[in-house]
């Protein structure tokens, strides 16, 4: 039998201290949101350069991109985000099927362990290249 | 205990489109890294390699499906995050419509963009 607590707002951040692991997911999930969808507006401009006349135009701005370490960095924070966003999308599918409501915490722990893991495991792809 | 928070009415179109769209998201956007970031390093990635991959039909497609339903769902969702944080009544109907026009903008012009990617048109 579940019972509920009065965890108050949780839009309130100024009590984080006391916010339980679904809490934390929501804030992570509306965060990586935010940023992903940005991402894509900004990513719609920088491929923009595609229309262009002159082809070599989306080449060197992508090259020119990459052969900056902060772009490479910021991509593997990106990777980050959208990572941690998909397995909790994930999570969150399953909860609304009905299925690991009682285990959300522990999925979303495992969460992060997978999230940390792929970006860990990737860092040398996105990183290395042109430094 | 186990507790849900959402910022969705359940049961709602947008929910119900929010959770379809994103079904499909989770496997593009997972497809559009390890092509552009593994198989194909990003550093690497040229207007003619684009164009390759862009002329095929199934790959300009799924890329422009992709376009759409980001769109729908980063746009839903920031409309959804800001109604949970108390936006109401004339203020949410110009939030809702201007997030619409850009996202409608966003799609034409990621249209455009695909379109010069590819030579298939």
């Amino acid at each position: 039998m579940s019972q509920s607590y009065d965890r108050g707002t949780i839009e309130d951040f100024g009590r984080w201290r006391d916010f339980s692991a679904g809490m934390w997911a929501w804030v992570f999930h509306k965060f990586t949101g935010w940023v992903l969808i940005g991402y894509l507006f900004t990513h719609i401009a920088v491929l923009s350069t595609a229309t262009a006349a002159d082809p070599t135009v989306y080449t060197n701005t992508i090259s020119g991109l990459e052969d900056l370490l902060i772009v490479r960095l910021l991509e593997v924070g990106l990777l980050a985000v959208a990572v941690f966003h998909i397995l909790n999308g994930i999570r969150l599918l399953f909860v609304d099927l009905g299925m690991g409501l009682t285990a959300q915490d522990k999925t979303f722990y495992l969460s992060l362990v997978l999230t940390g893991a792929i970006v860990v495991a990737s860092v040398p792809t996105f990183v290395g290249g042109k430094l | 205990m186990a507790e849900q928070y959402s910022s969705f009415q359940r049961g709602g179109t947008r929910w119900v489109l929010q959770r379809l769209t994103a079904v499909f998201l989770i496997g593009v956007l997972a497809f559009h890294f390890m092509l552009l970031h593994f198989v194909n390093h990003a550093a690497d990635i040229t207007f003619l390699g684009t164009q390759a991959r862009m002329s095929q039909v199934g790959y300009f497609a799924t890329m422009w499906l992709f376009l759409v339903t980001a769109t729908f769902h980063g746009v839903n969702g920031v409309y959804n995050a800001l109604i949970n944080m108390g936006l109401e009544g004339s203020r949410k109907r110009a939030v809702g419509g201007v997030l619409a026009l850009a996202g409608l903008l966003l799609i034409l012009q990621g249209t455009r963009v695909a379109i010069a990617m590819t030579n298939l048109l």
